[in-house]
């Protein structure tokens, strides 16, 4: 699996830094920034802020 | 003959039953607004996120064919004001950005001490006064009151007006009602900005920034003070009453609740997919033809996404008009969906799942009562008074 963020598309929600912290944060506006395209352990949870996101930022690709 | 839209709850706890045929059978239904007139409602959840997220629906409620689904909107028809909720991209990003930073998870995260001190002292004066309690009064509405003042940083001192000029606003039976509420309100919030009395918070941080460089005229200062001084007010302090009445009404609930603390996270979510008090935040005008799984709105046509109906869609929520704490329904639409989505969703999560703040209160013994007729529905802000 590979998660992608979209730093032009992201509204800044902050779901996946909730969801997902091991794998995203908020940079100090608020945009997504990736920590792991790679999400490991944590597929589970990327999967969960993919199909959280409002704006369609945060992808993943199996 | 086409269903009204909306009505009012008859309970708290269910979609009015008039719209019962609107759960069934296609995706969507017309329907007839109050002032004649149809629009479309959504009623399916997997429908309902992808127009949320659909360009072609335009926000931008001066429209001249944009729903109007209560008095207080036909204010923005008369009198049109640029407001977030009310732009399309690329101008509502541009306006987002500039206030997201403030609600960042980590900015919001720093301010849960001060937010537990705020749920402290209210529940300690509870206790102090003895019974009975007046939870609406004495918990629900200075709670959030007291949190927006902090992170707005406008004087708690004036909450008692500003609490009820935004109940005259949300409430406001007639287009001129809600065009006086909003008077009153920039009257308050302009005398805030020219003697410059915000305290350290958000609107400061505006004044100092895009304010102060031109990127936002007073217009837009007052647009936004207001959206955000009034947008979590009602709504938070609906939540918590009915929240805590939905618990009490649902002791094998509250007992999963107290055996297993940790279930406030999922029990939060819960609530407000169960209770999706803002019900008819969803309403879109069509700026295409759009066709839908065999149903077109045509250009022009008002689409409104019933929180409330999709957040009881079982193919999304299995059972859905039963009430689980434990239920995974993160994915429920009471903040909405797509670029709207409510800017406080990291705010919403603190005060809601402050479980440390509320030890040894949530073991005391609780008699309960309310008037009947007290628990009140409208077409919008659905909480006990």
């Amino acid at each position: 699996m590979r998660v992608t963020a979209d730093r032009e598309v992201c509204i800044s929600a902050g779901t996946c830094a909730l969801t997902a912290p091991e794998l995203f944060e908020q940079d100090d506006d608020g945009i997504v920034t990736l920590l792991h395209a790679d999400p490991g352990s944590h597929e589970e949870a990327a999967r969960e802020a993919a199909g959280l996101c409002p704006s369609g930022a945060v992808q993943i690709t199996e | 003959m086409a269903v009204l839209y909306p009505q009012s709850r008859t309970c708290p706890y269910h979609p009015p039953a008039a719209y019962d045929p609107l759960r069934e059978g296609a995706p969507m239904h017309r329907v007839r607004l109050y002032q004649g007139g149809t629009a479309w409602v959504v009623t399916r959840y997997d429908l309902a996120r992808r127009l949320l997220a659909d360009r072609r629906l335009s926000s931008d409620r001066t429209n001249p064919r944009f729903p109007v689904m209560a008095p207080r909107f036909e204010a923005f028809k008369r009198f049109p004001r640029r407001t977030l909720i009310g732009m399309d991209e690329p101008e509502h990003g541009r306006y987002r950005r500039m206030l997201i930073s403030e609600f960042a998870v980590r900015r919001i995260r720093a301010m849960r001490p001060d937010i537990e001190a705020v749920v402290r002292r209210f529940l300690d004066e509870m206790l102090a006064a003895g019974p009975p309690a007046d939870l609406v009064s004495a918990f629900s509405l200075p709670v959030p009151s007291m949190v927006i003042c902090r992170l707005l940083g406008v004087p708690y001192d004036d909450h008692d007006f500003f609490q009820a000029a935004s109940r005259h606003l949300v409430h406001a039976r007639t287009a001129d009602e809600s065009l006086a509420a909003r008077e009153e309100l920039d009257g308050y919030i302009g005398g805030l900005i020219d003697r410059k009395g915000f305290g350290p918070g958000l609107l400061r941080t505006l004044m100092d920034g895009p304010f102060a460089t031109g990127e936002m005229d007073r217009e837009d200062l007052l647009s936004v003070s207001m959206l955000l001084l009034v947008a979590g007010h009602e709504t938070t302090a609906s939540m918590i009453s009915l929240g805590v009445i939905t618990l009490l009404e649902r002791p094998d609930q509250l007992a999963v609740l107290r055996a297993e603390p940790e279930t406030m996270v999922t029990a939060v979510e819960e609530l407000l997919r169960f209770l999706s008090i803002a019900d008819i935040a969803g309403m879109r005008c069509a700026k295409a033809d759009i066709e839908l799984d065999g149903q077109t709105v045509a250009a022009g046509e008002g689409v409104i996404v019933s929180n409330f109906i999709n957040n009881r869609d079982a193919d999304a929520f299995p059972d859905p008009d039963t009430f689980d704490v434990r239920r995974p329904a993160r994915h429920h639409l009471a903040f909405g969906y797509g670029v709207h989505q409510c800017l406080a969703v990291p705010v919403e999560e603190l005060p809601l799942r402050l479980g440390d703040s509320i030890q040894g209160v949530d073991r005391l013994p609780i008699t309960w009562w309310t008037t009947q007729g007290e628990v009140r529905s409208r077409a919008r802000g659905h909480g006990p008074r």
